[in-house]
């Protein structure tokens, strides 16, 4: 096609560009959204935070975010009503990440708890459905993508409502609940790291075990992950015996202590946690991305097998470290200032809870909203009577921030699908 | 540009804190009641204005926390406990130091002389009424623990002892105020009838201290009831 051998830098070029400040702006809000809940705990110090997020975002990403990459790439049109006009889907993902960037930074200025999620799915629903045709939407795709937005903060608010009320039975109503947080500790250090492991085998690392002509069957995957499982248990249970007791803070608060266990535990739910939000979120900026990069370098066939260039993972682990470095460190840190009644022990529930969803639905590749995922966790330590007071007014917002997001986003996307067009086309 | 964020706006301040704070302020006014009492015994004028200075100080700023505290509770917030308990549990020790204020200001209003045979047993009851208002700062004092266990275990029987201690505190105070007010009415025929039924009233309100106490562990109690 003409327009590809013409335009086509201009357009990858302006498709890194939106995908860049997309990624910019998860770096700057929801990373810290996800990490918060460790710093405001002070299990972690906010430079400890961004040294893991940086880390583990970009591993999550790379190793396990491939299954939501392509559900964005291409899960939600259907590539065959696009075969013989490729040039309509490059430019509806241009809109879609220029449609999702825009709206993103409005309802970030005017304090509204918008997903990034909800803000690109719309986008590209937005112009498919309008700007093309209501059959280029592939609306089985969609109604499960927008089920899983209802299904993930209930169910980890099941989950962590779950790990906090074994915490208390294991731990914190007994006699001496050092000891046995000492004794449990390496149990949750354990799933954490199962968990982990076998969402970026059976998912992550599936093509490239593919690739060098590997393949395991599922008995030896689990075996693999156990023992990453504990690999990660001897780390934490070395760390642990670091931990000492100091008897003389017992006296203000008797589970002291007991959170110092729990602060241990947090590293690694932190980690799992930005792992998790690096294999659901990253897709967000980098899908369109890729697929403009693979539509125009095959010169407008959308069906070719293309892989993704790893530069576009490059480009989407740098601009979320870039916002991170610029702006989330300052979220981070109103965040951690302001929900210090989050001890350690609920935070890790919370965090593990909110985690382990994610991972499991970056496994089926369903692009899920972290933020509201880890809220539905915080709500579930608070119904096991674990938070002080939790606002609910910040439900009904986040309702809100749904109804309006899809829309907003959708219309946004349309305007700016029919700009491109009129430049291009 | 500084963005409100989803995930710290979802946690409200929690009330347990400041409900504590309320608390060990107003049970320090209660304790002035020793250094009020003792000026008086001793005819020192002066110095129990200090102290009831002290006093007034120490309520005002409860009132201000109180009223801190009600603001900061609006019904959106999704805590473990319930917003009319904890309110009540507020109100209840608002009242210790609002009778101590008002018991002292009558004494010192009325330059009350306490019968010296009476002035040993006083102060000794004094000191029990003080006591119990301590045990129930103590029982106060494991809110925070009682939220970190989900209000289960073994710290609900630690505070389930706490509130015993308290009510068997708080008998003993009856029982001295019944023995003070015995005595008392042996003697008060020989006292002018003003001063001894202000007197009574003074023994009442000091009692009165020490059944509110006694309240606020029995608030706390419906806390642990689930």
């Amino acid at each position: 096609m003409d327009l590809f051998s013409e335009y086509g830098t201009i357009l990858i070029i302006m498709a890194a560009m939106f995908g860049l400040f997309m990624a910019w702006g998860v770096g700057a809000n929801d990373v810290a959204n996800a990490m918060g809940t460790s710093v405001g705990s002070k299990a972690l110090t906010i430079k400890q935070a961004i040294c893991i997020a940086m880390v583990f975002e970009f591993a999550g990403a790379y190793l396990a975010g491939g299954e939501v990459t392509s559900t964005i790439r291409k899960g939600i049109v259907d590539s065959d009503v696009f075969s013989d006009q490729p040039d309509l889907l490059v430019f509806g993902m241009l809109s879609a990440l220029l449609a999702a960037g825009t709206w993103l930074l409005i309802a970030s200025v005017m304090g509204w708890p918008v997903s990034t999620t909800h803000s690109i799915v719309g986008a590209i629903v937005g112009f498919a459905a309008v700007g093309v045709s209501n059959d280029a939407v592939n609306w089985d795709k969609v109604s499960t993508i927008v089920a899983s937005w209802v299904v993930s903060p209930v169910m980890a608010g099941t989950i962590s409502f779950a790990i906090f009320r074994s915490v208390q039975r294991l731990i914190l109503i007994h006699d001496n609940p050092f000891e046995r947080a000492k004794k449990y500790a390496p149990m949750y250090m354990f799933a954490v790291g199962f968990l982990m492991a076998m969402v970026t085998l059976l998912k992550g690392l599936k093509h490239v075990f593919k690739d060098v002509g590997i393949t395991l069957s599922f008995g030896e995957n689990a075996l693999v992950a156990v023992g990453f499982g504990i690999l990660v248990t001897m780390l934490g249970t070395y760390l642990l015996t670091k931990v000492e007791r100091d008897v003389s803070k017992e006296e203000d608060n008797r589970f002291y202590n007991v959170e110092k266990v729990f602060a241990v535990l947090m590293i690694f739910t932190a980690c799992s946690m930005a792992f998790a939000h690096g294999s659901n979120d990253v897709a967000n900026a980098v899908g369109p991305l890729a697929a403009v990069v693979s539509v125009v370098n095959s010169g407008g066939d959308i069906a070719a097998k293309s892989s993704m260039p790893s530069w576009i993972l490059l480009l989407g682990g740098a601009g979320i470290v870039f916002g991170l470095a610029t702006y989330g460190y300052k979220v981070m840190g109103t965040i951690g200032r302001k929900i210090t009644e989050l001890t350690p022990s609920r935070g890790f529930a919370a965090e593990l809870g909110a985690a382990a969803t994610v991972v499991l639905a970056s496994g089926t590749g369903l692009p899920i909203s972290t933020t509201h995922t880890l809220v539905g966790a915080v709500l579930g330590v608070g119904l096991a009577r674990g938070i002080g007071a939790l606002n609910l007014r910040m439900v009904g917002a986040i309702f809100l921030s749904w109804v309006v997001t899809l829309p907003a986003g959708a219309a946004l996307s349309i305007v700016f699908f029919f700009f491109f067009k009129g430049v291009f086309g | 540009m500084d963005f409100s964020n989803p995930i710290s706006n979802l946690f409200g301040k929690s009330p347990i804190r400041p409900l504590q704070e309320h608390m060990s302020l107003v049970v320090s006014c209660a304790k002035q009641l020793e250094p009020f009492f003792d000026a008086v015994i001793t005819d020192k004028w002066d110095n129990a204005s200090e102290v009831f200075d002290l006093i007034v100080e120490n309520e005002q700023q409860a009132d201000r926390l109180k009223k801190e505290f009600r603001l900061s509770m609006p019904k959106s917030l999704f805590m473990p406990m319930s917003r009319g308990d904890l309110l009540s549990i507020l109100a209840q020790q608002d009242e210790i130091a609002n009778t101590t204020k008002d018991v002292c200001g009558i004494v010192l209003g009325r330059e009350m002389n306490i019968p010296t045979v009476l002035q040993t047993d006083f102060i000794g009851y004094i000191k029990s009424a003080i006591e119990t208002c301590e045990k129930a700062l103590k029982a106060i004092n494991e809110l925070d623990e009682l939220l970190e266990t989900g209000f289960s275990g073994q710290e609900v029987k630690f505070v389930k002892k706490l509130i015993r201690e308290l009510d068997a505190q708080e008998q003993k105070v009856d029982k001295k105020e019944r023995k003070l007010r015995h005595r008392l009415f042996k003697i008060e025929a020989d006292i002018p009838p003003v001063n001894v039924m202000f007197l009574y009233s003074t023994i009442d309100n000091i009692g009165a201290i020490a059944d509110t106490a006694e309240r606020v562990g029995n608030r706390l109690e419906l806390l642990l009831a689930k």
